[in-house]
């Protein structure tokens, strides 16, 4: 982790910055920036470290010495990486329709009056504030209902669900600050509806899609309660290590967590390295 | 049935005089459910309270012949806890060795309250729940899936391991007497556990609970019948004869304890970690976990049954009406009770097996490996009370509350208003 | 123009499907389940019971004010540290912007099971926090956070940081730096230029942090059950309990429309009082 922490700091150490904002001055943000990332990163520091511990036992809770055996062993629960691969695809799943619709949505509420409105609204902010529980139960029979058998599908479609308004609620609040005289523009320039989208909407809304999307990704991902009830008999990471801690959660769990965390850093350097071919 | 001994109310038959009076009057949920299902989706938003999620309960003589003419299909899906069989599988592999089936493995269930509320609508619905065996604990869950119907009735004449080997204990439970419906998987213990390093006296009473000298170091179970059991004994009830004054003493006792300030937190099932690093000085525990934490960490933690009992819960095998492959799930149910078998899985999970003898084949196999890491790790555990509980342990172990369905909620809420204040 | 009139309903039409069959639909049946009575072994008759939902306040008040505290405050200890960053990496992130974003949401990919594992293993009684502050005598040797509200509060702002950082950053990632150092000159201090320039433009990204954060953290029910004690349960942990444990849906599904109901209250009401039409209406002309 700290390594890939540092390249953030070298990265960072060879700034672009415009001229005029260049001062000689400490730049607090971005300690403080850096304490709360700190803040962020203790509790998978601690993951890190005890995905390399050596438990005699099964409660892999106090130090006991390094070993590397649990990265040779990541894969020995079938069980447990069948669950991992569901979840990362279901994530991936989820963040590509949620931002769509999402964004679609948000663009709409942002930009545009319509009948309806005030019940979009509503219907948004009562999305998430429905307690997790009901919300699965409701799903379940509603899925019954319809004989769907739950699975796979039926867990995608629910992330969906309750990750549609954190989407939407975030490209709205960039697209009500957003002049709309430039698609207008584009528009007189002679543009269609979609190349002004392409072109000109969508680039300017990339930022709030883009932390939209990541919400939706870390909201499925972590989710635990909907997905009891609608996921059947597929399994999740997080269902299964939740069942895990009855008995004691094997360092696998540790190992698998870590290397989840190590392809989200690596995503993370690719952008830097990305960043700075281009600066 | 025939070996209940004690006074009071047979929980069985309460149970079945409740069914009686009540069948009649159950909705006829398949029919009414399709009736709905031509309407669009408002009509189905209504219908939503009266089918998916409401009960109901199956007339149980629907399956009078449910075993007639049932043939092995030569695979079946059984749905266990994580963690509940080693991840080679042993136990299935020589399973399908010796029988040619084929099982599906599937560790799905993660809570108890979770999976009932998963596999409830979907067996009101009569769908086939993907499991032809499931493993639940001796909760009120289990107590709602008899109750509802939604349990096979065993044929015992197709387990003949378990009447050759069974404990005693484990063929008379309060929950399930004569064994109609399920078969224990493994068993356990609640009672004290606690860490030396912190108290320096030997605790041998529940009192010990309600010590000021343990201010915020106390932990306790948030499972409403397991602190229920805790509170009972510890105002001289036992649990299993219990009348609703009792309960209503066990809550206030439990109120005083909690706002003595003596208890930290009410915990699931995550006690050890805070028992370790001192965070808990004492607590209720399970003795599988504590047997664990020391055979396998090297920690000193102390595991007692009190002076006024502890309670033995049970995780149990059964199979869902719903199921594909029965016959080929009773003889998994009954290869388990292989002593071999038994022993082997015992080894693994470290909790009390039902079948006594798996302590002598322990013995012998400790024996056989002569000495060697797993040789002393095998005589340890098959020495240990925690594991192969004494006579005298047995003796002053108690079962859990058994009520009828339709008091459990009242149970729940005393104990509840303790634990969710 | 005809064409242009139909374009929002094109653009929420996908949405609006998803969240009508998903959502409303079920939550339909939910509220039309709290009106029930019955148990899960009878079933449930639809009674139009009203009189479920003043059980459900006269027996739980307590709970569901109380979390709404805790959700209030995890907000403010959300906007108080998260606002900062969000400014920083939109003025002074570079081209290295996506990059924190990542780096911020990096944590909540990995399962909550483990990040509250570590949590208590960090603010154990003896743990590597505390305890070093013991041992150094700057902190009382009975003092402990774990099953505390502040735990509980503290929990509730980490998992939800996010959501509150990424839309303020959204926000104000189009604004043009050269502006705010502009700003900077034309006002007497920095403090007048932050709130005359860039606050007043980054209200609708507070408002959509704020949406994203007290909503959901007042419905919470994981950080209360495992960082909380005694008298910390939120109303979260009881709608668990009573459709989990007590399969009391009636109960569970009122709590849950008075929480709801309670939420959209205080969001359309703070929503006017921070001005309408700045963070939800339309933005015409």
């Amino acid at each position: 982790m700290s390594a890939a922490l540092d390249t953030g700091d070298r990265a960072q150490a060879v700034p672009a910055r415009p001229p005029g904002r260049a001062r000689r001055r400490t730049d607090w943000g971005r300690w403080y920036t850096w304490a709360v990332l700190a803040w962020l990163f203790a509790p998978i520091a601690f993951m890190v470290v005890f995905s390399f511990n050596d438990p005699a036992g099964r409660h892999n809770i106090t130090w006991q010495g390094f070993t590397l055996h649990w990265y040779a062993n990541a894969f020995a629960y079938p069980d447990l990486n069948e669950a991992m691969f569901n979840s990362v695809t279901i994530a991936l799943l989820t963040m590509v329709v949620a931002g769509v619709l999402g964004t679609l949505l948000g663009l709409a509420l942002g930009r545009f009056g319509f009948r309806g409105k005030q019940l979009t609204n509503l219907v948004m902010f009562a999305a998430i504030s429905a307690p997790e529980v009901v919300l699965g139960a409701a799903l379940l029979s509603t899925f019954l209902m319809l004989n769907v058998t739950t699975g796979y599908w039926t867990t995608v479609v629910a992330h969906v669900m309750f990750c549609v308004s954190f989407v939407a609620i975030t490209v709205r609040a960039r697209v009500i600050t957003l002049d709309p005289s430039l698609e207008e523009a584009a528009r007189d320039l002679g543009a269609g509806p979609w190349t002004t989208f392409r072109l000109v909407t969508l680039p300017m809304l990339f930022p709030a899609v883009m932390a939209g999307g990541l919400l939706a990704f870390a909201l499925s991902i972590d989710d635990y309660i909907i997905t009891t009830f609608v996921s059947g008999d597929v399994n999740t990471f997080p269902l299964w290590i939740w069942g895990a801690t009855r008995v004691g959660i094997p360092p696998q769990v540790n190992v698998m967590g870590t290397l989840l965390f190590a392809v989200g850093l690596t995503m993370a350097v690719i952008n830097v390295v990305a960043a700075r071919r281009r600066a | 049935m025939k070996n209940r001994s004690r006074a009071g109310l047979d929980p069985a038959l309460l149970r079945g005089l409740t069914r009686a009076r009540r069948g009649p009057l159950a909705p006829s949920g398949p029919t009414r459910r399709r009736t709905l299902q031509a309407g669009g989706a408002a009509a189905a938003a209504l219908a939503l309270s009266a089918c998916g999620v409401g009960g109901q309960q199956r007339d149980p003589a629907a399956d009078a012949n449910f075993w007639e003419g049932r043939e092995r299909t030569g695979s079946l899906r059984w749905a266990n806890w994580p963690l509940y069989m080693d991840s080679e599988r042993t136990q299935i592999q020589q399973f399908t060795e010796s029988t040619g089936i084929r099982v599906e493995y599937k560790e799905d269930v993660q809570e108890a309250a979770s999976f009932f509320g998963q596999i409830q609508p979907r067996l009101a619905n009569e769908d086939d729940l993907g499991y032809d065996l499931i493993v639940l604990p001796n909760g009120f869950e289990l107590a709602k899936l008899i109750e509802l119907g939604y349990l096979v009735q065993l044929d015992h004449a197709r387990l003949p391991n378990f009447a050759e080997y069974a404990g005693e204990i484990y063929r008379n439970s309060a929950f399930d007497p004569g064994n109609r419906y399920t078969v224990p998987y493994a068993s356990g213990i609640t009672g004290i556990a606690y860490n030396p390093e912190f108290i320096d006296r030997e605790i041998t009473s529940i009192q010990d609970l309600w010590d000021p000298a343990f201010e915020g170091k106390v932990g306790m179970f948030s499972d409403p019948q397991e602190i229920a059991n805790f509170g009972l004994l510890a105002t001289g009830a036992t649990p299993a004869d219990s009348t609703p004054e009792d309960w209503e003493a066990a809550a206030e006792k439990l109120r005083e304890q909690r706002d003595s300030g003596v208890v930290r937190a009410y915990y699931d099932q995550d006690f050890i970690q805070p028992l370790t690093n001192g965070d808990l000085w004492i607590t209720m525990a399970w003795s599988g976990d504590i047997y664990q934490q020391n055979s396998e960490e090297g920690t000193n933690l102390e595991f007692v049954i009190p002076e006024e009992g502890a309670t033995l819960w049970t995780d149990n095998l059964m199979i869902p009406y719903t199921t594909q492959a029965p016959v080929d799930a009773i003889e998994l149910m009954d290869f388990l009770y292989e002593p071999e078998v038994a022993t082997g899985l015992t080894e693994y999970i470290s909790y009390i097996s039902p079948v006594p003898h798996a302590q002598e084949v322990m013995l012998e196999w400790a024996a056989a490996e002569g000495g060697g890491e797993r040789g002393e790790a095998l005589a340890a555990m098959a020495e240990s009370p925690l594991v192969f509980p004494t006579e005298a342990d047995y003796q002053n172990l108690h079962n859990f509350v058994v009520l009828p369905t339709g008091e459990q909620e009242g149970f729940s809420s005393l104990f509840q208003a303790v634990t969710q204040s | 123009m005809r064409n242009r009139k139909l374009t929002p309903y094109v653009l929420v039409l996908p949405a609006w499907t998803w969240l009508a069959l998903f959502f409303v639909v079920p939550i339909g049946g939910m509220l039309s389940l709290s009106l029930t009575t019955g148990n899960v072994i009878t079933g449930f008759q639809q009674t139009f019971a009203v009189g479920n939902y003043a059980d459900a306040v006269g027996t739980y008040w307590e709970q569901i004010l109380r979390s709404l505290l805790y959700g209030g405050c995890a907000t403010l200890v959300c906007i108080a540290v998260g606002y900062p960053v969000a400014y920083w990496i939109a003025f002074r992130g570079g081209a290295y912007k996506s990059t924190y974003l990542l780096l911020l949401l990096l944590p909540f990919f990995v399962s909550f099971v483990l990040r509250t594992i570590s949590w208590r293993f960090f603010l154990s009684d003896n743990g590597v926090v505390l305890g070093t502050f013991k041992d150094l005598g700057l902190l009382p040797d009975g003092f402990a956070v774990l099953n505390t509200a502040p735990a509980v509060v503290l929990g509730l702002a980490y998992n939800f940081l996010p959501f509150m950082v990424l839309p303020i950053y959204a926000v104000l990632e189009r604004m043009d730096p050269h502006l705010v150092e502009a700003s900077h000159d034309l006002y007497a201090n920095r403090v007048r230029a932050f709130v005359h320039v860039v606050l007043p433009v980054s209200l609708p990204g507070v408002f959509a942090g704020v949406l994203m954060t007290f909503i959901p953290t007042s419905a919470d029910y994981v950080n209360a059950s495992v960082l909380g004690g005694t008298h910390n349960t939120m109303i979260g942990n009881v709608i668990q309990t009573q459709y989990l444990v007590n399969n009391n849906y009636p109960i569970a599904a009122s709590i849950t429309f008075v929480l709801m109901g309670l939420l959209l209250v205080g969001i359309f009401s703070y929503a006017r009082a921070l001005g309408t039409e700045r963070v939800m209406e339309v933005h015409t002309s």
